[in-house]
């Protein structure tokens, strides 16, 4: 009989968690780990059992971290147990990756023996090191014809400081070598060393919202014990929650008396919200009696980054979008919204993203799982102005920047770490020169990899930096970033107008130097845009009252079928009506028509700014 | 006509809704006759016509007998209107290429128009030719048969834009033509142009305008060239081989040609049409004021008090239909007051006579004015008549004016 939840002795868990880049194999390697432990057989398997939504499916990325408990009778003949907690891949969700790696001991570093080591993945690794982790070093896909092991062997060990002969070498798609990963597992992970006679603290690593169970939260026991029934209190929040069921995923939820120190499961309370129990947070008992008195470290509320406009295509689904919100909310803490209205869009919402991923993820799935068609205005971050008389303004929407007495604007600003072939370091410094980059550190980390680290302004990234660097580096560099404050800058707001009137929807906050360019860019693209109408239409770019750019629709001159006789004169009225009902679903501004068409187009930054963050890209 | 509208399905008798059989004859009544051969496919041409390989096996389909089953369709015309007298006041035979039939073809086509309606006493009848499938012979058949009118498709003066338009004349044999029309007795004589052809410029066009009017006809219809879906010629323009027409060159040319024609005698009558005084297509002006007429042949449409209808558009199907004593028409629609509405405001306003403000729907009164106001129509008594600026953009004041 494996050890049961509840009942477990510390010296014989490990809990740990794998470090990868997306599509180096980080779900193929936890789904040769299910098989081998047992817990899932083979007519069950499921490829890439851990990934259940959908999007993360197609996109081969894990959005929701969960945990499985494996039970694993190890080489010494004892039999352990071993947590394997799935970790986000992305840098957008940087803050949930660091909860995930603060309940474990022990980290595989998983890295594609094709490609070598990508800035994500070094990013979290430098994340585990910081949490004191033991690393793993593993080079999968060995069985690839272009892999390279010894080469990228030897650029783990001079990452990691260890020897190259230590780097373990697997193939999770032939399952060769994992055996013997699972044993290192067990002998180099420290066992948990928590006090299971204090009072309970458990770290919230994960919160997921089930439509039939509510919200179910994922969590470490540090000390002490939490027991079914048991009242608790969430030691942020303050709320307190009774106990419905506890348990262990096995890898499909079985509930347990209750889970103890060194353990990781999953709690139920009946509560429908995630806000209610955040990833962070450290669970207690509610007694003061039993209560402890400290939390665990390192809680921090979510933070939205990047905000953008969302509006339904068609005005009347705004309700739907609404609910839609409502719902997707219950299960992203870091989704904030309210209502915003624009004179150009309509009716919609002001969102708030942990960054561009989790921006497009969450449009995607307002998209397909509610059936709806969207514009989402041009990505943003957040300013702080300070006015000459000292007041203190947070712009989240360009159309909000105050006019007149500016003292001071302060952006967000990011801690960059790009890896790259050497042979575009000259290009990567261009690039990041021009986004108002400033360089860190550069690290070769092989004769032909370089690290290179960057304080860059948040919102240069969400202006396609990414594809700036992809297209610079041919696809092969790869980024990470984290937010590490803000800075004074230069900025001003561009404002488009059309005819004379400005266009909410293209107002944009721009560093000084770059409102030229963005006006003209601009004016250019709408000009293409814009239908002709029957009078010139002017277009400009203006920094307050001052134009920057402009450019002109020309009117239309022609606009008639000239040719009208027995034949096709059905046909004319049928186009005459199409016409018109094209009319109807134009936005009109000022005077001015413009088609749905146009706005998504012009709204459009070239390419998708997430491109490459996802196999399917 | 690329493709025939969606519509009802008519009954195979071909018989009318009552409201519509009993207001035939309140109008004026024409017939078309559509002859659907060429003798090779223009680029960009998407008229219901076929050439002679192209038809090669269609049972039933040659130029020699193709009149007996245009009066096979006579014959259910005249079943399915019943045997009140309205005579026919004008006869348009078009095309295709109405001239790849012998001339006795066409003669007998219009003897049995007259045995089976009767033509009224100066009756307009109208032959379309091309400049290079008539001889002065075939011209005096013709004009002694009865046909009163002709229309030449002449398109071009200048070699380079006949080319592009594969047009296989040559750019003096339109003039030519309408000599021996004139001297076999024609007395009314019409000139077909096409502008806005690729590679065409203004001066091209000024030196097309100015051999018509050498030519001395009374009549003159252009046209801005269309890029329709399917030909040759949009797939050109589609791979980028052919720019699309410009339309603000269109433009200046619709201009240059309006103020040319409108000097030399031929005011506008209708946004596309120039004439004469007197010399006016009726048959045209009876579509543009929603008169009724029947169109006799594949794929024509034809129209009486409200209901509209169109044939089958393949010459072997129209065959086998006729010639069972069905009647050929495929779809139809019976149009509502809404439909008649927005059609009379988008044909009257074609007109130089101008569209009767009566006409203008309530909801669009309010246009009347602002499209007044910029310069795009004037008002001459209770009419709306649009200006050469506003010609040019008559579909966006209709939809103005019919919101």
């Amino acid at each position: 009989m494996p050890p049961a939840p509840g009942s477990t002795d510390q010296s014989i868990i490990r809990n740990f968690c794998i470090i990868a880049h997306i599509d180096h194999g980080k779900s193929t390697l936890a789904d040769r780990m299910l098989q081998m432990t047992g817990v899932v057989d083979d007519r069950t398997m499921r490829a890439q059992y851990l990934d259940r939504m959908d999007i993360e499916r197609e996109r081969g990325i894990t959005i929701k971290s969960q945990a499985v408990r494996l039970p694993y009778r190890g080489s010494d003949g004892v039999d352990y147990v071993l947590n394997l907690i799935d970790t986000p891949g992305h840098v957008d969700f940087t803050y949930e990756v660091s909860r995930s790696l603060a309940a474990c001991e022990g980290a595989i570093l998983l890295v594609d023996a094709a490609q070598g080591i990508e800035a994500q993945t070094l990013a979290n690794l430098y994340l585990a090191l910081e949490n004191d982790l033991q690393i793993i070093p593993v080079l999968n896909k060995i069985d690839l014809p272009a892999a390279q092991p010894e080469r990228y062997a030897a650029e783990l060990a001079h990452i990691i400081g260890c020897d190259a002969e230590d780097v373990l070498k697997v193939s999770a798609k032939t399952g060769d070598g994992v055996r013997e990963l699972l044993d290192e597992v067990v002998r180099l992970v420290p066992a948990p060393a928590g006090d299971p006679a204090a009072p309970a603290r458990a770290l919230i690593f994960d919160s997921v919202y089930d439509t039939y169970r509510g919200v179910v939260t994922y969590v470490r026991v540090v000390d002490g014990h939490l027991n079914a029934r048991e009242r608790i209190q969430m030691m942020s929040t303050g709320a307190h929650h009774e106990l419905l069921e506890v348990g262990v995923i096995s890898p499909e939820p079985s509930p347990a008396a209750g889970i103890g120190a060194g353990e990781v499961g999953y709690l139920i309370t009946g509560v429908k919200d995630v806000r209610q129990s955040r990833v962070g947070d450290t669970v207690t008992a509610e007694s003061r009696r039993t209560a402890a008195s400290t939390p665990l470290g390192g809680y921090r509320d979510p933070k939205p980054m990047v905000f953008s406009g969302l509006y339904p295509i068609d005005g009347s689904d705004y309700p739907v979008l609404r609910d839609a919100l409502d719902k997707l909310k219950l299960n992203d803490a870091a989704l904030v919204y309210e209502p915003e209205t624009s004179a150009a869009l309509g009716f919609g919402f002001r969102c708030g993203f942990l960054g561009l991923l989790h921006l497009e993820i969450v449009r995607e799935r307002l998209e397909r799982e509610f059936d709806l068609d969207l514009i989402s205005t041009a990505p943003n971050v957040v300013y702080q102005v300070t006015m000459d008389d000292g007041r203190e303004l947070e712009v989240t929407n360009p159309s909000e920047y105050p006019v007149g007495k500016v003292a001071e604007v302060r952006e967000p600003v990011v801690r960059a770490t790009i890896l790259s072939p050497t042979e575009f370091v000259g290009a990567i410094m261009e690039l990041c020169q021009a986004r108002r980059g400033a360089l860190l550190g550069m690290d070769y980390l092989s004769d032909t990899r370089v690290e290179l680290r960057y304080t860059l302004p948040l919102a240069e990234i969400v202006f396609d930096f990414f594809d700036a660097l992809k297209s610079r580096t041919r696809g092969y560099a790869s980024l990470d970033y984290e937010p590490t404050g803000e800075q004074a800058a230069d900025l001003v707001k561009v404002d488009i107008l059309l005819h004379g009137e400005p266009v909410d929807a293209f107002s944009a906050i721009v560093h000084k130097d770059k409102a030229y360019a963005y006006g003209v860019a601009m004016a250019g693209k709408l000009k293409e845009l814009i239908p002709r109408q029957q009078f010139e239409v002017p277009i400009q770019a203006a920094i307050g009252s001052r134009v920057i750019a402009r450019e002109s629709v020309r009117a239309m001159r022609k606009d008639v079928l000239a040719k009208c006789y027995g034949g096709d004169i059905t046909r004319k009225r049928k186009l005459l009506e199409k016409q018109k009902e094209g009319k109807r679903r134009m936005k009109v501004v000022g005077r001015v028509e413009i088609p749905q068409e146009a706005f998504i187009a012009a709204l459009n930054t070239e390419g998708d700014a997430t491109a490459g963050t996802g196999k399917g890209k | 006509m690329p493709q025939q509208p969606t519509g009802e399905v008519p009954p195979s008798d071909g018989a009318l809704p009552d409201a519509s059989a009993a207001a035939w004859g309140e109008r004026p009544f024409g017939i078309y006759v559509h002859v659907p051969f060429c003798a090779t496919r223009c680029g960009y041409c998407d008229f219901n016509t076929y050439t002679a390989p192209e038809l090669a096996g269609a049972p039933g389909v040659d130029r020699t007998t193709f009149a007996g089953h245009l009066a096979a369709e006579l014959t259910v015309a005249r079943r399915v209107l019943g045997d009140r007298d309205v005579p026919v006041r004008t006869v348009f035979v078009g095309g295709g290429t109405p001239t790849l039939l012998p001339p006795a073809s066409l003669a007998s086509v219009l003897r049995r128009i007259d045995d089976a309606f009767g033509l009224a006493p100066g009756a307009e009848v109208t032959l379309e030719a091309n400049p290079d499938s008539v001889d002065p012979a075939g011209l005096a058949a013709l004009r002694e048969s009865g046909f009163t009118r002709i229309s030449f498709g002449m398109q071009s003066a200048v070699p380079h834009v006949l080319a592009v338009l594969e047009r296989t004349h040559t750019p003096g044999a339109a003039a030519r033509s309408v000599e021996w029309a004139r001297a076999a007795g024609f007395d009314r004589i019409s000139l077909d142009l096409i502008y806005g052809t690729p590679g065409e410029s203004l001066a091209d066009w000024a030196m097309t305008v100015e051999a018509a009017l050498g030519a001395g006809v009374g009549h003159v219809s252009a046209y801005a060239l269309i890029v329709e879906e399917g030909t040759r010629l949009a797939a050109a323009v589609r791979r980028g081989s052919i720019a699309a027409p410009d339309d603000d060159l269109m433009a200046d040319m619709y201009e240059h040609a309006d103020e040319r024609f409108g000097g030399a005698g031929l005011p506008w009558y209708e946004l596309s049409n120039w004439a004469r005084p007197g010399e006016e297509c009726r048959h045209n002006l009876g579509y543009w004021h929603g008169d009724d007429w029947w169109g006799v042949g594949p794929g024509a449409h034809s129209h009486v008090a409200g209901t509209r209808w169109w044939n089958v558009k393949h010459p072997a199907a129209y065959v086998a239909r006729v010639q069972a004593g069905e009647s050929p028409a495929v779809g139809r629609e019976v149009l509502g007051g809404e439909d008649r509405a927005l059609e009379e405001v988008l044909l009257r306003v074609r007109l130089a006579e101008g569209l009767p403000l009566a006409l203008v729907p309530e909801s669009g009164r309010a246009q009347v004015d602002a499209v007044i106001d910029e310069g795009l129509a004037r008002r001459r008594a209770d009419r709306l008549v649009l200006t050469r600026t506003g010609r040019l953009l008559a579909d966006a004041v209709v939809r103005r004016l019919v919101p």
